[in-house]
């Protein structure tokens, strides 16, 4: 009895799956990849697409859509100065395991309006959520609450970490567009881009695709050797200051004749 | 025009570089002193990790440090024996500096040590000097029957053992005053991130009683290795050295510090120190008052220190 109560729900489950699905996203990057050159002064993303049905615009609350760009996780220490006999001095320190390094959501409304919490909880789209993993919400509240906090705090000011409500278009319920600014100050890696339909707060449909970033040419030269043959690239280095501050010496004797 | 630095990991203002390059190599050439001590807050005030600001500076003091000392050779103002007296306790003093450098960094107190070795020995120094040379400097003006002055004043060094005649300079002393000079020097270096030319110099004059004039070339005759040392210290254990960041600052570097030491020539000793007494005693007080006054953000944020 019990077996088959399974098989019915699991039925039931397929059924009910495509409609859930009734709208989706068909979507475009203006770039998929971010080359950082010497001249890297940032980079524009668009992001765009359209939104595909088989039934009708359905009644009630209209499309609304989230774009989001993450960049990788990497940990780190905040801290804290205290006055400590009379001076300010770094007295707690507090670390994050994974954060990530980029963030940016952008959305065609306050997310607030347009996302229901618990979706938010699910899909981890709103900046806290996507940047404090499930234990570091917990401790929220906790001793750690005012670390994280400043984390958010810290990066948002550097502009790392952006909220955008508002900056998305959606037109007649079909087409979407969002930009994104990413900053000179990125790290390399994948930067996991998500979009996502929602209707009255639930989500309807997600696509996700990733930006690569990453150094070429001299910087990726430097960077690599930098890595790779440390003593090599400090010995480079110091040659490369020799040979500069003998030149301008020589320079400036043969001028001064 | 931007400049990305591939270390650095920012993009950043080419000229506002070498600019910053050039003023420090100005400083540089006049007084003796790498110019650590002021390449690395402001590089750290346009938005490099402070890191590669350390490191990066290190590397463009070698170059205008380079660039000085021709200048000086020239002119015959730079006392090799006695630079090279002073470089061997300079490079004992930088090893050991680097560790203690790393322990503290782990603890996440280095900013806290940095700053107060700053204050302290830059206070010190800067206001012993002031004094002492403006003294001078009002002796010098009540023109008068000039004293014959006391060519060989006979200092507490002067009574050790494994004395040398340091031609150049016009002394015959004992080398270790010279050897524990560098080597307390050259750890502090490490430490504040700097070549010590701030406390070479007035060590050089005071405590060795070296001319005024044999100072700065000699002093930084002795920082361009130090801080080739700690160069390629940085380079191996934190990676933070940023070659094109290098370059831009050298560029305005080497430049400004032919500018500063044709200033230097034009001054006199005297004035030559109670300007570099005032610049220090400045750079104590402002790195005084962030100790003492609350920071608006009392959160930092840094990568972790791998154990």
């Amino acid at each position: 009895m019990r077996r088959l109560a399974a098989l019915l729900a699991l039925c039931a489950g397929l059924w009910f799956a495509p409609v859930v699905a009734a709208e989706q996203v068909v979507a475009g990057l203006s770039r998929s990849d971010v080359a950082i050159t010497a001249r890297f002064e940032g980079s524009d993303i668009l992001v765009f697409g359209a939104v595909r049905r088989e039934v009708p615009i359905p009644e009630g609350a209209p499309l609304e859509v989230i774009v989001t760009v993450q960049g990788p996780s990497e940990p780190v220490v905040v801290r804290r100065k205290s006055r400590l006999f009379g001076i300010w001095v770094n007295t707690d320190a507090v670390t994050i395991d994974r954060a990530p390094t980029f963030y940016a959501v952008a959305s065609t409304a306050p997310l607030a309006d347009i996302l229901a919490p618990d979706e938010d909880a699910r899909w981890r789209i709103s900046v806290p959520r996507a940047v404090l993993s499930f234990t570091e919400e917990r401790g929220g509240d906790g001793p750690r609450g005012a670390f994280t906090e400043a984390l958010l705090r810290i990066r948002t000011a550097q502009g790392s970490y952006q909220a955008l409500p508002g900056t998305a278009g959606m037109e007649q319920q079909t087409l979407f567009r969002a930009d994104i600014g990413l900053p000179a100050n990125l790290t390399e890696g994948s930067y996991r881009t998500r979009i996502f339909l929602t209707r009255d707060g639930r989500v309807v449909d997600r696509f996700e695709t990733p930006i690569t970033v990453r150094k070429v040419g001299l910087e990726r030269w430097l960077f690599n050797l930098s890595r790779r043959q440390p003593l090599a690239y400090g010995l480079l280095a110091i040659a490369l200051a020799a040979a500069a501050g003998w030149a301008a010496a020589t320079g400036f004797r043969l001028w001064s004749r | 025009m931007q400049i990305y630095l591939p270390i650095a990991e920012i993009s950043l203002n080419a000229l506002t570089l070498f600019g910053i390059g050039g003023l420090v190599g100005i400083l540089s050439g006049m007084f003796g002193v790498g110019g650590g001590f002021l390449i690395t807050p402001l590089l750290f005030f346009i938005g490099v990790p402070p890191g590669v600001a350390v490191a990066t500076g290190a590397n463009q003091v070698v170059a205008s440090s380079i660039s000085g000392v021709l200048a000086h050779l020239r002119r015959r103002t730079v006392d090799l024996p006695m630079g090279l007296v002073l470089l061997a306790g300079g490079v004992v003093g930088s090893g050991a500096g680097i560790y203690v450098f790393n322990l503290l960094r782990a603890r996440g107190q280095v900013d806290l040590l940095v700053q107060l070795s700053y204050v302290v020995f830059l206070g010190v120094i800067g206001t012993l000097m002031f004094q002492e040379s403006l003294r001078a400097l009002l002796r010098a003006r009540r023109a008068g029957p000039r004293r014959p002055v006391k060519r060989h004043q006979h200092l507490w060094v002067h009574r050790w053992p494994l004395k040398a005649k340091f031609r150049t300079s016009g002394l015959y002393i004992s080398v270790l005053p010279p050897v524990g000079v560098g080597a307390i020097v050259g750890f502090l270096a490490a430490i504040m991130g700097v070549g010590g030319g701030f406390i070479m110099v007035p060590a050089m004059i005071y405590l060795l009683g070296m001319p005024t004039k044999v100072v700065v070339g000699t002093s930084l005759f002795q920082i361009i290795f130090v801080t080739a040392f700690t160069t390629v210290m940085h380079a191996t254990t934190n990676h933070s050295v940023d070659l094109v960041l290098a370059m831009l600052l050298i560029a305005g570097g080497v430049i400004g510090a032919q500018v500063g030491t044709q200033i230097g020539l034009r001054l006199k000793a005297e004035q030559l120190r109670i300007l570099l007494a005032l610049l220090v005693i400045a750079v104590a007080v402002k790195i005084a008052l962030d100790l003492l006054l609350e920071p608006a953000e009392l959160y930092s944020l840094a990568p972790p220190v791998a154990p």
